[in-house]
């Protein structure tokens, strides 16, 4: 295969009409050109669209309580009722597979008042009562001093991790906020620790955003056992989606709730909507999957048409050295080489000038800022491993049947050709 | 070396089969230098052809040096021929993008000799027909009776056991035939067996035995005096 004298012929055969090798080989490298850029512009507006969720664990469902829209069990029908911590247990210990159940509680809001005082500086932010696990649901990064642990939960700690925007409001620019107190609805926490949220996950919200524990705010803001909401996180390997019918209806049971009523826990299943946008970036990706390859099809073709006519060309060199001795299947591999050679070199032209426009693409990009709905586009190597091979098998089937035609000739009709 | 016994061979035209060879026999022993001869559509190409194993014949036997030839695939019959053939066309049939020096080393190449013998060999053959100074000359470069003479190395280049010409004069003014015919009398001098279909009766001359066919049958089969071909040199 990798015998000198076979290559130089290759390249011979080539180079003896350069114009036409260059056109067809144009047809190919448009082809995977075509391909390449529309794979990288799909996986641009998915990764434009997936900036959205932010580091979410994407596995989750939130689950709050509204009024009863039906009587049950002598209840009257309008009837508020809360999610207690009791809740919590009783879904670990009834529900397989559940990684993460995270009891939540709420201050502030959208537009809410202020809420939080320190000396002269006052501001309006989330003020959240959480379990550790949070960290694990909603990512962040601490950025100086500690996140919440089980011992602030114990202990009941009035104590809080405040965002850097938070931060920026509340502080002097070179003011160190740890140890520092800030009067949260007129009861104080002590600042044990910042963070960011790295991902514009919730955009400029996220960052002023203040934690405390669970216990302490239900304590400092009398909520007794009650559980505002719950962040419910699945195992890697189940999904949230097919859990969640019996999450609810667990929940309707422990608050006596009609089981029909499905108005009085409300839900909002991310996975579901996650996996929404995912199903319409697979569809975008078949889509340029098909017209990639379709428009490398026309390329393909006339490598083969090209083919057929060097055989056609040789059709008396090749009865030559059939009548020297050279072997049938010699010819055919002679044939099905230089297709896939020139199939590869010009699909790998293609590649080529595809990457260097979307390297433009992004320095562009870079320089003007982020753009809605489109970030960094790109092909992964599996790509482009794959679009290689796919040039193989079309060099491959390209050269098929000219290699065949070539064969077929007989070396005495090959030689009658004057 | 050959022989042929009861040999037939014909082509389908459309719904009429025409029949070429109506029953060939003869025999050529080592060293013999053979004149086929025949007008046009005497069947001598049609031999030839079968002789060199590029057509396969309707019925009877072929034996080449005690080997059969019968029924040989495609795979088969490019080794025989690589093995025990040497072709010298009309229209010399080189390979116009490779080098006189490759065209000789071409058999050897599907013989799968190393390169660098192969290159050796080859250059020995072109010094043998009188080109050595051409080896790195296209065919386009070279004229008429120096590419014949390229075909020749090229066919002797791998030893085989017979060398085919078909018409090797065909198209050389007569100075030049009779200096290719002078090689290959040079050739069959050093025992090598020689094959020549020709049409032209000074040439057929030149060999040691002419045969003559008609309609597709021997009709003469005789042993000459040679001519050699020197003296017109």
């Amino acid at each position: 295969m990798f015998n000198k004298d076979r290559w130089r012929e290759i390249i011979e055969v080539l180079t003896s009409n350069v114009w036409r090798t260059i056109f067809t080989a144009f047809g190919v490298c448009w082809g995977i050109f075509i391909l390449i850029l529309l794979l990288a512009a799909g996986k641009g507006l998915e990764n434009g669209i997936k900036k959205d969720f932010g580091d979410i664990a994407t596995n989750t469902m939130f689950m709050w309580t509204r009024a009863t829209t039906m009587g049950y069990e002598g209840l009257p029908q309008g009837r508020q009722f809360e999610f207690k911590i009791s809740d919590v247990q009783a879904l670990r210990d009834n529900v397989p597979n559940l990684r993460f159940i995270s009891p939540r509680n709420q201050l502030g809001g959208f537009g809410g008042n202020n809420n939080v005082v320190r000396g002269l500086r006052t501001g309006a932010y989330n003020v959240y009562g959480d379990y550790p696990e949070i960290i694990n649901q909603d990512p962040m990064t601490v950025t100086s001093g500690r996140f919440l642990n089980y011992n602030d939960i114990k202990e009941k700690r009035k104590v809080a991790i405040i965002g850097n925007g938070v931060k920026n409001d509340l502080y002097d620019k070179d003011e160190d906020a740890l140890g520092t107190y800030i009067k949260i609805q007129g009861v104080n926490f002590l600042v044990i620790g910042t963070y960011k949220k790295n991902n514009s996950g919730g955009g400029e919200e996220g960052q002023k955003e203040i934690f405390v524990p669970f216990t302490a705010f239900s304590q400092a803001f009398n909520r007794g056992e009650d559980v505002g909401w719950m962040a419910i996180t699945a195992n890697d390997g189940s999904s949230i989606s097919v859990l969640k019918d019996k999450i609810v209806s667990i929940m309707k049971e422990r608050h006596k709730v009609h089981p029909e009523d499905t108005r009085a826990v409300g839900y909002f299943d991310l996975y579901e909507q996650y996996n929404r946008v995912e199903s319409l970036f697979g569809a975008l990706k078949a889509v340029a999957y098909i017209v990639g390859i379709m428009v490398l099809l026309s390329g393909i073709i006339g490598v083969s048409n090209i083919m057929l006519i060097v055989v056609k060309e040789r059709t008396k060199e090749i009865g030559i050295r059939r009548a020297l001795g050279e072997q049938p299947w010699s010819i055919k591999k002679q044939i099905l080489m230089e297709s896939i050679f020139l199939t590869l070199i010009s699909g790998m032209v293609g590649i080529i000038f595809g990457a260097a426009i979307i390297f433009g693409i992004n320095s562009l990009l870079d320089s003007v800022g982020p753009v809605d709905m489109f970030m960094s586009p790109s092909v992964s190597v599996g790509v482009v491993t794959g679009a290689l091979t796919i040039l193989m098998v079309s060099g491959l089937l390209a050269g098929f049947i000219p290699a065949q035609s070539a064969i077929k000739v007989r070396p005495i009709e090959a030689l009658r050709t004057e | 070396m050959i022989e042929i016994k009861d040999l037939h061979k014909s082509y389908r035209m459309g719904s009429n089969s025409l029949h070429v060879l109506k029953g060939i026999n003869f025999k050529v022993e080592e060293g013999e230098l053979v004149a086929i001869m025949g007008s046009s559509g005497s069947g001598k190409s049609t031999l030839l052809n079968i002789l060199g194993m590029l057509d396969g014949a309707d019925s009877g036997d072929y034996i080449l040096d005690n080997v059969p030839i019968k029924n040989l695939s495609e795979t088969k019959a490019a080794q025989y021929r690589n093995k025990f053939l040497g072709f010298i066309f009309q229209s010399f049939n080189l390979i116009n993008y490779k080098s006189a020096a490759e065209n000789v080393a071409l058999p050897l190449y599907y013989q799968k000799v190393p390169r660098k013998e192969r290159q050796e060999k080859a250059l020995q053959y072109l010094e043998r027909v009188g080109l050595k100074p051409w080896a790195d000359h296209l065919p386009s470069e070279l004229s008429g009776g120096q590419k014949q003479r390229v075909a020749i190395a090229r066919a002797m280049a791998a030893e085989p056991k017979v060398l085919l010409a078909d018409e090797p004069t065909g198209a050389l003014d007569s100075k030049t035939s009779y200096e290719v015919m002078d090689l290959i009398q040079k050739i069959n001098d050093e025992g090598n067996t020689i094959l020549i279909v020709t049409h032209e009766e000074d040439i057929a001359h030149m060999c040691k035995r002419i045969v003559h066919l008609k309609d597709g049958v021997i009709v003469e089969d005789k042993k000459i005096e040679q001519v050699r071909a020197e003296q017109y040199v």
